[in-house]
């Protein structure tokens, strides 16, 4: 199973921490402050994606879709973007929205079932999560493009999974994506299933990355437990874009630890053999800690610190989210329209008594 | 035979189709292995094999778009969606073709598919889980719709879907899925189409109601009779077509009319209920009819979902304003 997951991909870090090649010239031009940062990331999203997997299981959030063995493909990728390039995720990424400056709160908020959990501040260009599958690709496409009309610099990206790219919207995406040369990067985590059903079952192709061709532009298979694979490759999938050169499609091969969402048992459609060797030998942080180790960069105290620090930044969040007042009843018109009609004030006037 | 929730009626439907049609397909995303996000497949896949009861990829326009070919060539496809939300990329496959094919090929290819959609809300889901845009379908000539409110209804209707010689868009209102028990007869037996089910009887109005909203509306009728208000409780079942008979023969009686569903106000399903009671018995009504439903704006996620969404009290209150007229 692994020879087939590992065709064609980059890899900079063996899972043993090892640097290839390639990854020692990488390592050599990045700060040492990235190279933390990278690791740094990683821990605080982890720690939040369990933390929220117990408020579940406590009744103080609705349904939750973890993301934990996901956290290098979505903080390689979103280390590479910059706070101006639009960023159109799914509902697994609230690693890449993190990175991206949404606070914390907002995204318990979100999963709270509160809509002030939608909106990011201003300064964050991160659009809601798409819970339709596949259709925020071509929003990503549409705001690339207007850039490229503009004759400005920002890109978007769009963050799918591997069942998102059976729908129309993914392939249409593309196609236009192609047809006008846009600066948008179409970024799949692989993560080897959609709910139940396996990638072999949802594509005839052997790879996502291979789906690039049919539209004339780049695809490139990059180990997306290795997040200076991912991040060297969306990097240079970004410059690509901005220079103008047009689309990337990026499969980051990865594997969610946990269930689909809190309200699915991984158990009924996965071989226990693959969920443990990817969580022994493949988990992303494990072997980039490896690597850091290594490399004398990983301070115990400051790594244990920095757990501390995670730990009271989710309780302080959470702290937040759970003391925030709720909406009234009637907010669910406050911004349907700039201006309501006289109908749509009276049902608001109705649902004000509801309070 | 013990007591069934309406998701293992639905399965239990599933079950006897496919074991009694050969040509009976199950297919959808994750209705296989898994047994359905609901578990509304559970089991069929192990008995049935992966040529009757089939994962697909994820794709709605394929499912519906190749159910309706599947059909054309001699097979009966029983289609999942897995939510409501997520039935609208096959929008084109439902509007343009299955609910046409018949007329365009002059009843040589009648597009035979029963299409499952869990729908409504009251599940604290995530968003867009929770859609109720039944009148989206009702509006289509061609294709049938129906909803059941308990699990004996589920298998009737769902049997009778699989029967009908038409395609049948098969409602499940999830909220409802496991929270009501009753004993449902073994083997093959339906519920026909175009038939609503008087729930209880009374004299002073007539409520009408379908799915989800069938536990609330009857809840609210019983605390109206501590108030001496005698509500007849019509559970509609089928929405389109719509059993007009059992709602006049009741408004005739009754001389009052409300109509109660979570879908939004403006061109609901409660408009046409509306008109066809002001066509057929407008002599007979002492008082306007009413509406009690979701609001016209997007369903709210979850925090602000109870209100959205008519609850006991409020269809109470409004039994008491037609009363006062
Ligand atoms: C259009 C649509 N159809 C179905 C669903 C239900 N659903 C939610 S997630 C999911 C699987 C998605 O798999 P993938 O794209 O691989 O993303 P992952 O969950 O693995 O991150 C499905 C079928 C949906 N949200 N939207
Ligand atoms: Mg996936």
């Amino acid at each position: 199973m692994l020879g087939q997951l590992e065709k064609d991909w980059i890899q900079y870090v063996s899972i043993e921490g090892q640097l290839t090649e390639a990854g020692a010239a990488i390592w050599e031009e990045m700060s040492d402050r990235d190279k933390k940062q990278f690791y740094q990331w990683m821990v605080y999203i982890r720690s939040f994606d369990r933390r929220a997997i117990l408020l579940q299981r406590q009744g103080r959030i609705g349904t939750y879709a973890p993301l934990e063995g996901q956290e290098a493909a979505q903080v390689g990728s979103a280390y590479a973007l910059t706070a101006q390039d639009f960023v159109f995720p799914s509902y697994r990424e609230h690693g890449v929205a993190l990175v991206q400056g949404m606070p914390l709160t907002q995204i318990f908020l979100y999963w709270m079932g509160r809509v002030e959990g939608c909106k990011a501040p201003t300064d964050v260009r991160v659009l809601p999560p798409a819970v339709p599958i596949a259709t925020q690709i071509p929003h990503a496409v549409g705001a690339a493009w207007a850039s490229k009309l503009k004759k400005e610099k920002e890109i978007a990206i769009a963050y799918f999974g591997d069942g998102a790219t059976s729908e129309g919207d993914f392939h249409e995406a593309c196609n236009f994506s192609g047809v006008f040369q846009v600066p948008v990067i179409l970024f799949c985590q692989n993560n080897g299933y959609a709910i139940s059903v396996p990638f072999s079952r949802q594509s005839a192709s052997e790879t996502v990355a291979e789906k690039a061709k049919a539209y004339n532009f780049p695809g490139y298979r990059v180990d997306g437990n290795d997040v200076l694979a991912v991040y060297d490759v969306t990097k240079r999938a970004i410059e690509r874009a901005r220079r103008g050169e047009g689309p990337t499609l990026i499969e980051a091969v990865t594997y969610r630890k946990g269930s689909h969402t809190t309200a699915d048992d991984a158990r009924r459609y996965r071989p226990q053999a693959e969920v443990d060797e990817w969580i022994k030998e493949r988990d992303p942080i494990a072997r980039y800690r490896k690597l850091l180790v290594l490399d004398g960069l990983l301070d115990e105290r400051e790594d244990e610190d920095w757990r501390k620090e995670c730990d009271e930044k989710i309780d302080q969040a959470i702290r937040e989210a759970e003391s925030l007042t709720p909406l009234p009843p009637e907010h669910v018109f406050t911004h349907l329209f700039a201006q309501l009609s006289k109908q749509e004030k009276a049902q608001q006037a109705e649902l004000r008594e509801e309070r | 035979m013990s007591p069934s929730t309406m998701v293992q009626a639905i399965q239990s439907g599933l079950y006897e189709a496919l074991a009694q049609h050969d040509e009976v397909i199950v297919l959808g995303e994750d209705v296989g292995k898994n047994g359905g996000v609901f578990r509304a497949t559970e089991g069929l896949w192990a008995q049935f094999g992966d040529e009757r009861v089939i994962d697909t990829p994820l794709s709605e326009a394929a499912i519906i778009g190749a159910s309706i070919g599947m059909a054309i060539n001699g097979l009966k496809p029983v289609a999942e969606i897995q939510f409501m939300g997520f039935i609208y990329p096959a929008m084109e496959q439902i509007v343009t073709h299955m609910a046409r094919l018949r007329t365009r090929t002059q009843g040589a290819y009648p597009a035979t598919v029963v299409v499952r959609v869990p729908y409504g809300g009251g599940i604290r889901a995530p968003e867009l889980h929770c859609d109720s845009t039944e009148s989206l379908f009702t509006h289509i000539p061609g294709i049938k719709v129906v909803t059941p409110s308990t699990p004996k209804d589920a298998k009737g209707l769902l049997l009778a879907a699989i029967r009908d010689p038409d395609p049948v868009l098969f409602l499940e209102p999830m909220q409802l899925y496991r929270s009501i028990k009753e004993e449902i007869p073994a083997g093959w037996y339906e519920i026909p189409i175009g038939e609503a089910r008087r729930v209880c009887e009374g004299d002073d109005l007539t409520l009408i109601s379908w799915g989800t909203m069938v536990p609330v509306t009857e809840a609210a009728a019983k605390q109206a009779l501590q108030l001496g208000i005698s509500c007849e409780v019509i559970d509609l079942r089928s929405l389109s077509p719509i059993d007009e008979e059992t709602i006049i023969q009741s408004v005739k009686k009754t001389g009052r009319a409300m109509i109660i569903h979570e879908a939004p106000k403006t061109a609901g399903l409660g408009a046409e209920i509306t008109s066809i009671i002001n066509e057929q018995a407008f002599l007979y009504l002492e008082a306007p009819v009413k509406r009690v439903t979701g609001y016209d704006a997007p369903v709210p996620m979850y925090a602000l979902e109870d209100t959205y969404r008519p609850h006991q009290e409020r269809v109470l209150k409004a039994i008491q304003e037609v009363m006062s007229f």
